[in-house]
């Protein structure tokens, strides 16, 4: 399996404050903290966790739209961070983005074949014949019909407006594509149907996945990896499949227990988390889940959980691992 | 899902019939537009017309308004109508003029502060310091310093308003730039160039316009300003300000002199900001109707 993503300690920093001329007290906030993750060739790694872990601005520092405070990107092998100018945007035909909204992502005053052929313009590539061709090809990829090419995206549907995203992000045929909670604001039944065509169109391609979620239901349907985040870091990595059936970290355990149960009769106690995410500005020492931990004991405190592998792929920074093992 | 769908409302209106229903509902504005249309014929075809701004009859001079001369006659014995006539030219071209190269130099400068981080402190205080300086010192200081004529006047009255027109396109830029249409187009791969020009400048154009218009109006106003003062268009050119500049002398014995090209520039700058408000109104998707 040939590696095309790899980010190596990921870590974006915000600095607040500073007042008056910079006289106040400032603050820095760890918005991402030393993440590190592969993603290989055709495969689809998911990052949940909920709002405001961090998950969005590791998707904007793999496109550069936000630049890492430390760590790097290597994009099939090259170093994607350290790209300038005309460069990095000729390279950025290799990593493109499905975006939540596909309403706010589209130029309103570009006709729906215009913006389809946007990055095959941009990038130079094929002559405008083979444009024409190459956007014709894309509409039926992504199971638009060709009389929708001269459309308006406010003439177009919420499901139709998303498969013209992906139709987008595709042109360029890239090696990757961020899709940030790419399903998130479609109705239950186009959901499922954009989910099958992101399925169907990486069967096609061989094109990977960051698929970024906070709803573990879409995320079991299309991961083969998923890396849970908790305040920046990744707390937990497995397969999705043995995420699921034997979850690690305490997090990760409620989580999977908040999803609801298919029929009243699934329904089982709840392992519902308390207490609030702790600001970002003022992290706890050591494990920073313990205070909404129900496992955590004295270690949690003092010591911050290093990523241990507990079964072949499967990575997870806990203290408490086996008593969970045990537990569960 | 209400926001978005709102601010394309602009783009609503493409279609004629809806901009005919739009502008059937809009009297003032119509009304304004050909009274604006009705001057420029005028500034067209003045040089065709059997009158002369610069005949000098000393022997029918400071006549009140007749049948023979409806807007009377100056101390030297001009036409006030053949001035008024030909002033309609002076003030129509600088006040185009001035809102060209103010747009054009508000707008370059606006997108680069808005969209390059590292160029706005030193653009915007640039600007700002521009802003500092009453408009009409700035003109006569210009004025004085290069001496009069058609190019400098329009410099000089453009200088003061460039600050605004880019502070509006630099609000808009700012608000635009965080969109997902501008960072997808970031992601495609598109230059600096096709993100400005063909993704942000045109949610920029409505605001654009409408300041367009109140520059145009101020710039008139402002050019009878620096004719007034003796600092702008040479006096033997019959422009509305030289005119009510000399008209101002004989108020007393022949007002007709500055009260006919008051009330042309009065109409004209009126009926053109009446054009801004209601352009204003019906780009604002807020207050559509």
């Amino acid at each position: 399996m040939s590696v095309v993503l790899e980010a190596v300690g990921l870590t974006k920093t915000f600095t607040l404050g500073g007042g008056f001329f910079g006289l106040g007290a400032k603050r820095t906030i760890r918005a991402v903290d030393d993440v590190s993750f592969t993603i290989g060739k055709g495969r689809t790694l998911c990052v949940v966790g909920e709002s405001g872990c961090g998950k969005t601005t590791i998707g904007r520092m793999i496109l550069r739209l936000t630049a890492p405070s430390a760590g790097s990107v290597r994009l099939e092998g090259e170093d994607f961070t350290q790209l300038r100018g005309e460069e990095l945007r000729t390279r950025r035909q290799r990593v493109q983005m499905v975006f939540q909204d596909p309403a706010a992502c589209l130029n309103a005053r570009m006709t729906a074949a215009e913006i389809v052929a946007e990055p095959l313009v941009n990038f130079e590539l094929l002559d405008p014949a083979g444009r024409a061709r190459r956007v014709e090809q894309l509409f039926d990829q992504v199971g638009l019909s060709r009389g929708m090419m001269g459309r308006l995206p406010r003439n177009l549907s919420g499901g139709q407006r998303q498969r013209l995203g992906i139709a987008r992000a595709l042109a360029s045929s890239p090696a990757v594509i961020v899709a940030d909670e790419a399903v998130a604001a479609l109705d239950v039944s186009i959901r499922a149907q954009i989910l099958n065509l992101l399925r169907d169109v990486q069967r096609q391609t061989g094109v990977a996945y960051l698929f970024i979620s906070h709803d573990l239901a879409v995320v079991r349907y299309i991961a083969d990896e998923i890396a849970v985040m908790y305040l920046g870091a990744i707390v937990e990595r497995a397969p999705a499949r043995e995420l699921f059936e034997a979850p690690a970290h305490p997090y990760t355990r409620a989580l999977i227990a908040s999803i609801p149960a298919t029929h009243p009769r699934f329904r089982k106690k709840r392992a519902a988390l308390t207490g609030e995410v702790p600001s970002a500005a003022a992290l706890p020492s050591g494990c920073r889940f313990r205070a909404r931990c129900p496992l955590a004991s004295d270690i949690c405190a003092t010591q911050s959980p290093p990523m241990r592998a507990i079964a072949p792929g499967h990575e997870v920074a806990c203290h408490n691992t086996t008593t969970i093992n045990q537990g569960g | 899902m209400a926001a978005p769908e709102a601010s394309m409302s602009l783009a609503n209106a493409d279609t004629p019939v809806s901009v005919l229903a739009a502008l059937r509902r809009r009297p003032l504005f119509l009304i304004c537009v050909g009274i604006v249309a009705a001057f420029a014929l005028l500034a067209l075809v003045v040089p065709f017309l059997p009158v002369d701004p610069a005949v000098l009859n000393p022997l029918r001079r400071l006549r009140a308004p007749s049948m023979l001369e409806p807007f009377g006659t100056d101390h030297v014995g001009r036409s006030v109508l053949a001035r008024t006539l030909w002033g309609t030219q002076i003030s129509l071209g600088v006040g185009l003029a001035v809102a060209a190269l103010t747009t054009l130099a508000g707008v370059s400068i606006g997108l680069l502060a808005g969209y390059i981080r590292a160029l706005d402190m030193v653009l915007m205080r640039v600007m700002d310091a521009v802003m500092a300086v009453p408009a009409i010192l700035l003109a006569i200081a210009l004025v004085a310093l290069i001496g009069a004529g058609p190019v400098v006047i329009v410099v000089a009255i453009s200088m003061p308003e460039i600050p605004r027109m880019a502070r509006t396109v630099r609000a808009g830029v700012l608000v635009l730039r965080e969109l997902a249409f501008v960072e997808a187009a970031t992601i495609c791969g598109g230059r600096l160039s096709t993100i400005l020009l063909r993704h942000i400048l045109p949610s920029v154009a409505g605001p654009v316009l409408v300041q367009a218009t109140y520059v145009f109006a101020a710039a008139m106003i402002l050019e009878a300003i620096l004719s007034f003062l003796g600092a702008g268009t040479p006096p033997d050119v019959a422009s509305w300000g030289n005119m009510m500049a000399e008209g101002r002398q004989y108020l007393e014995i022949a007002p007709w002199i500055l009260v006919f090209p008051a009330i042309a520039l009065t109409i004209l700058v009126l009926a053109i900001n009446v054009i801004g408000d209601e352009l204003r109104d019906m780009l604002d998707p807020e207050s559509a109707r």
